[in-house]
């Protein structure tokens, strides 16, 4: 068994119509559940990228997504993998409708777009490759929440921070090898 | 069986991927409409293409998908948007509310409570609920903007003034999460109360109109209303004729010439349900499952 | 005992074959072939290529054999597949100066580089009813003297205005036009997203707008500076080979009118124009459209807003899709007895209270 691909040109979904549409329903709910984990299976992105955010690039990004590489992920396997299986447009981090980086690669958060006041909907999402993740540590409150969940997320500042934007503000989801959650700007995030 | 000459659930994966994004930032702000490039699809604008684009955005060849117009699942456009997702996804479909993981629908939420990984597609004609106050998109967007909801409440004080009481029995506006002023597709206004604190994730599609709005689950949902004038979800002041329920909502049928009347589940599952475990209604007479079939 | 109504599968595909039968008629009658209507109906195959936003004259007499001559259907199944289709690129601009015109005619100049093609015209045809087609298998119509279409370069009559200053320039922005069937309808629009809009919208009702601008509901005073209809070359940039080659030929209808215009606050007095481009013949439409879009353009010339429904770019726009407006339109026959029922319960409970309210105080 290999370790991942060789080229641009493996390491994509080999039934994409059924893959894509599974892949599509576990961010759903990550995203209407935050704090869930999901597993997102069937991709073999290059390293460094977790293949929870291959098999995220490979459902959301096309032609009419421009993306932002950040730090480490910016290297030129990952950005002919990108251009070879989802066509989408390498940009800055202010043009991004995805970015995709480790915690501190992506930061600080504010250079991303937060969508218009009119268009709040016009802003990136972040997908957080993330060392570990598990449920624990920050209490998460809000929509998609009965109670409250718990998710290791590295810090709450920079989300209090968007939270007091809303309804503009970027949306996140943090990745772990095959495992993913969301965090969308309505979620409240606070010390345990 | 699915019909090999188009992809699954017949959008190509480009249409998926654009409404998938949609549907993505719908959930992040809670009633907000996200506007998308609703594609014309082989049945009629204002026939479910918005739910039909969501429902088949979402679908998974494991679903379970049941349909229903009017809380019924044999009106004839729901067999026929049934039918074209058993021929081109080519899911298992149910009538059963529970057993069902997808419910596309068109005017009514079930009576049976919804659970967690459950998803409910409503199809919506017009989702601007300030669209009959204000006809422009350019002015409405600029209300949402500036939570400039003042309109909405004097047109409904205005419905107290004149007729005692807020006239407005379907398709009443509510208020996500104390942000933005929602319309929550034609239901009655007796099936708001279950958009709040729902397990189910609810997503709303209006085709023609190109817009996508979602509520996640245990979303803060509350129906407009005065303290003076506090909402009040109405329905028919009858039990079930067939099933006997006395908390379901009803459809109200002529039964002959001179009028007489007699009162059904607008929900048929649920109707069926309650008489195959032994319920009866004043005019039903107890349940032959099999007969039914 | 009342039992609910079941059956609507059986139902719907009893239907569906009784609409077949119907769409066949009596079988005694030759069928249509699709190489008849393609050549015999013209003027609907080109009105549902316009609308269709697809040109291809096969599919769209397929579409009218299938929709039994109702137009408005034969565009929406044609809408509901192209939208199928996987897009390879876009095309170069078209150059309508290239044109090989069977019709052009000009209302402002008697004569101009290229001359006045009449071309095959219905515009002095006395509408008399000609028997003589209800007699069928009768020798074909006498051959109409030849010519060859004229593929000379033949200047536009505004760029003719535009060498003297007369006439408002068109400068190019140089953006890539928006795609109104890969992105939402956003408003305000761009002039290049108003005349996608209406150039797919509904003959009837653009013809209509245009109408009402003639009668002093925002009028623009136009003349038809000119109206061009004929063949024009399609090309393709092929990055593998880069450079463009040409992919084939389309039928296009080229209106474009010179407007009155005695300046504004903020343009000198000048003539103004109005575009209009269709698929096919139609020139209708294309006048229409051209009436059109000048009106919607007052705000860029510094006209005053008349409050003409012309003039209103979001009810122009949204409101000229035929397909749109048919499934809305028709969608108020589908079951609606919950909402009913909630008024039925609705106005029981208001006029109850309104008789009491009598009752007390009488």
């Amino acid at each position: 068994m290999k370790d991942g691909p060789v080229d641009a040109l493996s390491g994509g979904f080999s039934a994409p119509s059924t893959q894509s549409a599974f892949a599509f329903r576990q961010i759903l709910r990550a995203l209407s559940e935050p704090g869930v984990i999901v597993d997102l299976e069937g991709a073999s992105p290059p390293a460094p990228l977790s293949a929870a955010a291959g098999a995220l690039a490979l459902t959301l990004l096309d032609g009419g997504t421009p993306v932002h590489l950040a730090g480490s992920l910016d290297c030129a396997a990952l950005r002919n993998w990108i251009t070879f299986h989802c066509g989408a447009p390498l940009c800055d981090a202010g043009s991004a409708a995805f970015a995709f980086g480790t915690w501190a690669d992506l930061a600080p958060f504010d250079r991303f777009a937060i969508g218009l006041a009119d268009y709040p909907d016009r802003s990136v999402t972040l997908i957080v490759e993330v060392p570990q993740l598990s449920a624990t540590g920050y209490r998460l409150r809000g929509p998609g929440i009965e109670t409250q969940r718990f998710l290791s997320v590295p810090d709450a500042a920079p989300f209090q921070a968007n939270r007091a934007l809303f309804p503009q503000g970027f949306d996140a989801v943090f990745t772990c090898g095959n495992r993913l959650a969301g965090l969308p700007r309505t979620t409240i995030v606070e010390h345990a | 069986m699915t019909d090999q000459a188009y992809n699954f659930a017949y959008l190509d994966e480009q249409t998926k991927r654009m409404i998938r994004r949609a549907l993505l930032k719908a959930v992040a702000i809670p009633g907000y409409q996200v506007p998308f490039a609703s594609r014309e699809m082989p049945m009629p604008y204002g026939w479910g293409t918005g739910g039909v684009q969501v429902t088949a955005a979402c679908l998974t060849p494991d679903d379970v998908l049941k349909v229903i117009d009017q809380g019924a699942d044999d009106t004839t456009n729901a067999v026929s948007i049934r039918k074209f997702f058993q021929r081109t996804a080519g899911v298992e479909v149910t009538q059963s509310t529970a057993l069902a993981s997808v419910i596309q629908t068109r005017h009514r939420i079930p009576e049976t409570a919804l659970s967690a990984g459950q998803i409910l597609v409503y199809q919506v004609p017009i989702p601007e609920p300030l669209r009959f106050l204000e006809p422009r998109e350019t002015e409405t967007r600029k209300m949402h903007e500036l939570e400039e909801y003042g309109l909405m409440h004097v047109k409904l004080y205005e419905d107290i003034a004149r007729h005692g009481q807020i006239a407005t029995s379907y398709a009443y506006p509510v208020k996500v999460e104390g942000r933005y002023v929602m319309d929550p597709s034609p239901i009655p206004k007796f099936d708001n109360p279950k958009l709040s604190g729902s397990a189910a994730l609810q997503l709303f599609g209006a085709g023609r109109e190109q817009r996508i709005y979602a509520l996640p689950p245990f979303t803060d949902v509350v129906s407009l209303d005065f303290d003076d004038h506090p909402f009040t979800p109405t329905k028919a002041n009858h039990d079930c004729d067939l099933c006997g329920a006395s908390a379901s909502y009803l459809d109200e049928v002529i039964i002959d010439d001179q009028g007489s009347r007699m009162f059904v589940c607008s929900d048929t599952d649920f109707c069926e349900t309650r008489r195959e475990m032994g319920h009866v209604g004043r005019l039903g007479t107890p349940s032959n499952k099999g007969a039914q079939a | 005992m009342y039992v609910a109504v079941k059956g609507g599968e059986r139902a719907i595909d009893a239907a569906h074959a009784w609409l077949a039968e119907e769409r066949r008629g009596d079988l005694s009658v030759a069928e249509m072939s699709i190489a008849q209507i393609r050549n015999q109906l013209r003027l609907a195959v080109n009105r549902v290529m316009a609308e269709g936003s697809l040109f291809d004259p096969d599919l769209a007499a397929l579409a009218i054999k299938q929709s039994r001559g109702d137009l408005i259907e034969a565009v929406f199944l044609i809408r509901a597949y192209r939208t199928t289709l996987p897009r390879f690129g876009a095309t170069q601009p078209i150059d309508t100066a290239q044109m090989a015109c069977i019709r052009r005619i000009s209302a402002t100049f008697k004569d101009l580089p290229g001359g006045q093609i009449l071309g095959p015209t219905f515009d002095y045809t006395h509408r008399l009813l000609d028997f003589k087609l209800a007699a069928e298998g009768q020798l074909p119509p006498q051959a109409a003297p030849t010519a060859p279409p004229v593929r000379a370069s033949m200047p536009h009559v505004t760029g003719l205005l535009d060498q003297d200053d007369l006439i408002q320039p068109e400068v190019d922005a140089g953006l890539a036009p928006p795609d109104l069937t890969r992105s939402p309808m956003e408003l305000p629009a761009a002039r290049a997203l108003r005349l996608q809009a209406l150039a797919r919208g509904d003959e009837g009702f653009v013809l209509s707008m245009a109408y009402s601008t003639q009668r002093g509901y925002g009028r623009t005073h136009a003349f038809v500076g000119e109206l061009r209809i004929g063949m024009v070359r399609v090309s393709m940039e092929i990055p593998e080979l880069g450079f463009a080659v040409e992919i084939g030929e389309i039928e296009v209808t080229e209106c474009e009118t010179v407007n009155q215009f005695k300046g504004s606050k903020t343009e000198p007095p000048q003539f103004t124009r109005g575009y209009g481009l269709t698929l096919g013949q139609n020139e209708r439409k294309s006048i229409a459209m051209s009436l059109v879009d000048r009106a919607l353009r007052w705000r860029e010339l510094g006209e005053d807003w008349s409050g003409a429904p012309a003039q209103d770019e979001e009810f122009v726009l949204m409101h000229a899709d035929n397909v749109q407006a048919t499934g809305f339109l028709e969608h108020i026959k589908l079951p609606h007895y919950v909402d009913f029922q909630s008024e039925l319960e609705m106005v029981r409970k208001l006029r109850a209270e309104a008789r009491a309210y009598k009752e007390a105080a009488e």
